[in-house]
């Protein structure tokens, strides 16, 4: 398994298009990935539970991925978030 | 000249007579607009639009009888000479006067008579002339009427167009066009699709051949035509090809110039398409109504980011 915790530095944090394009992203990779913030943990290829946990900039998530592609999945998907734009 | 209707053709549609000219039934229309000759008839012939059907009414009429003959004649020669005139209508079935009918016969421009009143004939005219002389185009696709949307279904062939268009029957809603939809932009934003003539109410499911809806599913179940709102296209389900999950940004794809919103379903056994595409036409209602979910859960979203922020 690999895990990562990141500071969202999206300058919007993951509103619904941001949301998309980090769901979308998730989708390419085919291990599973969940999303954790405040101790609740969703599904990071579904757009519904992305949005529900409601993350802005400067929240702290952390990143668990269990598969094949586990480690690059981690690590773009924490890229993704920590850019600024 | 691109499209035209010929004389004939619109003294049928209209039932015009024919009161002089008939060798110039087979002159060309190719605008939809309409000109009254008073101008012309004054004598006054720069810019006159000749190329368009010229109705002649009540106070034309009235004009010329004050003339003196001989000058009325000469007003209506000169008129009558253009050679890109296609027909004079007159209306309120006024008399035809023996002038009328030299001069047109002598220039073989059709003279034609209706019973109609010049603001009623020119109502029809113009209606008919947009709708003949529209820019039109045929795409390979299925047009329904889904709760009262017009949805145009694409797709390559053998996706499964046909047999969604037969389960929307079979769920009471309406085919316009299998296979084949005739469009036709009428006006700068209205898109309206029917069937070639031949194709009508038929549609072609694979196995079971050609099949007539009408007779099949009763005259509720078919339309002659529809205006389009929407464009739906199903594709052979990609892994690697994003859908919209939002559907917060919509797609626009052009025909015949106009921007019509398209949505892009992709399709996989197991996914119920009519049903999809009957909440699709609704969804469509409800954005016309003024209710956006995807928008409103995007302001939702911001908002509660805010808050947490304070």
């Amino acid at each position: 398994m690999a895990e990562r915790t990141v500071t969202v530095s999206l300058r919007t944090g993951l509103q619904a298009r941001p949301a998309a394009l980090f769901v979308q992203e998730a989708n390419k990779f085919s291990c599973e990935v969940t999303l954790e913030k405040d101790g609740k943990s969703v599904n990071a290829k579904s757009i519904m539970g992305v949005m529900s946990l409601v993350i802005p900039r400067g929240a702290v998530i952390t990143l668990r991925a269990q598969g094949n592609d586990e480690d690059q999945a981690v690590e773009r998907l924490a890229a993704m978030v920590s850019a600024e734009e | 000249m691109d499209k035209y209707v010929t004389v004939a053709e619109l003294c049928d549609e209209l039932s015009l007579e024919v009161a002089a000219g008939e060798e110039g039934l087979e002159r060309r229309i190719g605008t939809a607009e309409i000109n009254r000759p008073g101008l012309a008839l004054t004598g006054f012939l720069k810019y006159f639009p000749s190329e368009r059907v010229q109705v002649i009414g009540r106070s034309e009429m009235a004009f010329l009888s004050s003339l003196p003959q001989a000058e009325a004649m000469e007003r209506l020669q000169r008129v009558f000479a253009y050679e890109n005139l296609p027909c004079v209508v007159i209306t309120r079935d006024l008399e035809v006067t023996e002038d009328l009918v030299a001069v047109a016969a002598e220039a073989k421009v059709p003279l034609l008579h209706t019973t109609l009143s010049t603001p009623r004939l020119i109502a029809k005219l113009t209606s008919f002339l947009d709708l003949r002389l529209a820019p039109e185009t045929l795409v390979h696709g299925v047009l329904v009427d889904v709760y009262g949307i017009g949805i145009l279904m694409v797709g390559a062939s053998g996706i499964g167009k046909s047999e969604t268009a037969l389960e929307l029957l079979k769920r009471g809603h309406r085919m316009v066009a299998d296979d084949a939809v005739e469009i036709r932009k009428i006006g700068e934003d209205t898109l309206v699709g029917t069937a070639p003539p031949l194709l009508q109410h038929l549609l072609e499911i694979r196995g079971l051949g050609v099949l007539n809806a009408m007779t099949l599913f009763g005259a509720g179940a078919i339309r002659t035509h529809k205006r389009i709102e929407m464009m739906i296209e199903l594709e052979a389900w990609q892994d690697d090809r994003s859908y919209d999950r939002l559907g917060l940004d919509e797609n626009k794809r052009k025909i015949l110039d106009f921007e019509l919103t398209c949505l892009t379903v992709p399709v996989r056994p197991g996914r119920n398409l009519a049903i999809i595409i009957e909440v699709a036409a609704m969804n469509q209602r409800l954005k016309r109504m003024g209710y956006h979910a995807a928008r409103e859960l995007s302001e939702k979203l911001m908002s509660s980011m805010v808050e947490q922020d304070d």
